[in-house]
């Protein structure tokens, strides 16, 4: 469903992304990791049009992206984003916060669009935080508020740029099994992570970054237990 | 100190100020909501240096700089007497409430830019992400934390604008300060009104003060106030 051909991003001279090629299908799940700084997050700002691209194509469902034709508003709508900075919207409730895209993005109906965020807040567990605002919550409960606020929009996939790498230790574990519930209820996932046992038990398979470029992808198991890449070998000796 | 307070003509020409304090706050509220609207757009024309943009960046700049970096004597004197001298000839009022405005965008100007450039640039990324057009993001993301960022300075503009309105007596507009004088030329009674027109520029003051608390306490209580 996404497809990435020969993928270059440059920052002005800086060379980011060195030719990308890869497929994502439906109801995958792929963990990216890779040292920081080679290129992952860019990847995904690239895959949802918030970053240009040099050359190269990607597609969802046939759409091309950095097509200037695309309509990049509706496009994003397929694909919800959570970041690694918690960035609810101070200024909303949790309800306002996950309610507002559906209804000025979507224009559903208030009564609709809340009905909807309450079912989803409840999905992430948050039904007691309803009329909260991201002040009163923790890290945790704020990531979980974003990925509430991306599901509200019926997303067919969803980007995680390092979700749990901003919290708390104790607080790592209630996202990341909302994340595991989302990928059990069959939702196409791609989660940039440094949480290897996450990628590990969770991924359909786990693409090693290494400067720009993606040095090895393949199951969990093989990835892991068997690298082929001597670059992938170092870096997996060092964060275990 | 052979000086007698009469205190009576004062009183009895209480409406006719209170009337002319309607005037104040008129010309006052009209330059705060034009200043407003203008220094949105000033603050935006200032971010943004590129391309077909850059004129009016320069413009922008410009008139920032002139609006904080000289008195609002001159400012006044060049909307009334510069103006009239090349030939166009403002109302009194016109030329207060244009004075007003070019002063009060300059410094709202600032402090937008200063309130947007304090929220997080993740804030817009994650508006763009659920699919939100720029002038949606903008609108129900940035602008509404931005509101409370400059809040302060918001209210503090009002209350220049109310109190530097009474310039306009300079150029003969009869707002509040103006009509004391004209009363107090004809009465000699100068002391008397104008203490009595002070303190009705201090209760107007206070009343601003204590609707701006009020106004924020409904809007951001939520959030932690202001
Ligand atoms: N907006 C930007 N402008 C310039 N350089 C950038 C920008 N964003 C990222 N980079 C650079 O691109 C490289 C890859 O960054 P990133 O994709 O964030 O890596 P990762 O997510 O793997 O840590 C880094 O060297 C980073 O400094
Ligand atoms: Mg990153």
């Amino acid at each position: 469903m996404i497809e990435i051909k020969n993928l270059h991003k440059q920052f002005g001279n800086l060379e980011v992304l060195k030719g990308i090629d890869l497929t994502v299908n439906r109801g995958e799940v792929l963990s990216i990791i890779g040292a920081s700084g080679s290129g992952k997050s860019t990847l995904l700002y690239c895959i949802n049009g918030l970053e240009s691209i040099q050359a190269g194509d990607i597609t969802i469902d046939d759409i091309r992206v950095h097509d200037p034709k695309t309509d990049l508003n509706k496009l994003r709508q397929k694909l919800g984003m959570v970041f690694q900075q918690w960035n609810s919207f101070p200024h909303l409730t949790a309800l306002e916060n996950v309610a507002l895209a559906p209804r000025i993005v979507k224009g559903k109906s208030k009564t609709e669009a809340t009905e909807k965020a309450i079912e989803q807040l409840r999905h992430v567990g948050l039904e007691s935080k309803i009329n909260s605002y991201p002040s009163a919550l923790s890290g945790g409960q704020q990531q979980r508020l974003a990925i509430a606020r991306a599901l509200a929009m019926e997303p067919e996939v969803m980007l995680f740029d390092e979700a749990t790498s901003a919290l708390d230790p104790e607080l790592v574990g209630e996202v990341l099994d909302t994340m595991r519930m989302l990928a059990s209820e069959g939702m196409t996932m791609i989660c940039v992570t440094h949480e290897m046992s996450f990628a590990r038990d969770v991924s359909d398979r786990v693409a090693y970054f290494h400067q720009g470029i993606m040095e090895e992808i393949g199951p969990p198991e093989q990835l892991f237990n068997n690298p082929q890449s001597a670059h992938t070998r170092n870096f997996l000796s060092k964060v275990r | 100190m052979d000086y007698n307070f009469h205190w009576q003509p004062v009183f009895r020409r209480l409406p006719e100020l209170l009337l002319a304090a309607l005037d104040t706050l008129q010309v006052a509220v009209l330059a705060i909501i034009l200043g407003i609207i203008l220094g949105l757009l000033l603050a935006v024309l200032k971010m943004n240096a590129t391309g077909k943009l850059k004129p009016l960046n320069w413009f922008a700049r410009s008139w920032i700089e002139l609006a904080r970096n000289t008195p609002v004597l001159l400012q006044l004197f060049f909307f009334g007497f510069g103006l009239g001298a090349l030939g166009l000839h403002l109302s009194p009022f016109m030329i207060v409430l244009a004075a007003l405005t070019f002063n009060c965008a300059g410094y709202l100007a600032e402090n937008f830019r200063g309130g947007l450039q304090s929220i997080p640039e993740t804030q817009l990324r994650a508006a763009r992400s659920l699919g939100m057009s720029a002038p949606k993001a903008y609108y129900y993301i940035l602008f509404p934390q931005v509101l409370r960022n400059v809040w302060h300075p918001l209210t503090n503009q009002i209350v220049w604008a109310v109190l530097m309105s009474s310039l306009g007596m300079l150029v003969g507009y009869q707002e509040l300060a103006g009509s004391a004088q004209y009363f107090a030329s004809r009465t000699y009674r100068i002391f008397e009104y104008f203490a009595v027109v002070a303190v009705i520029y201090y209760i107007l003051v206070k009343l601003i003060l204590a609707l701006s608390r009020l106004v924020a306490w409904r809007i951001f209580r939520g959030q932690g106030g202001v």
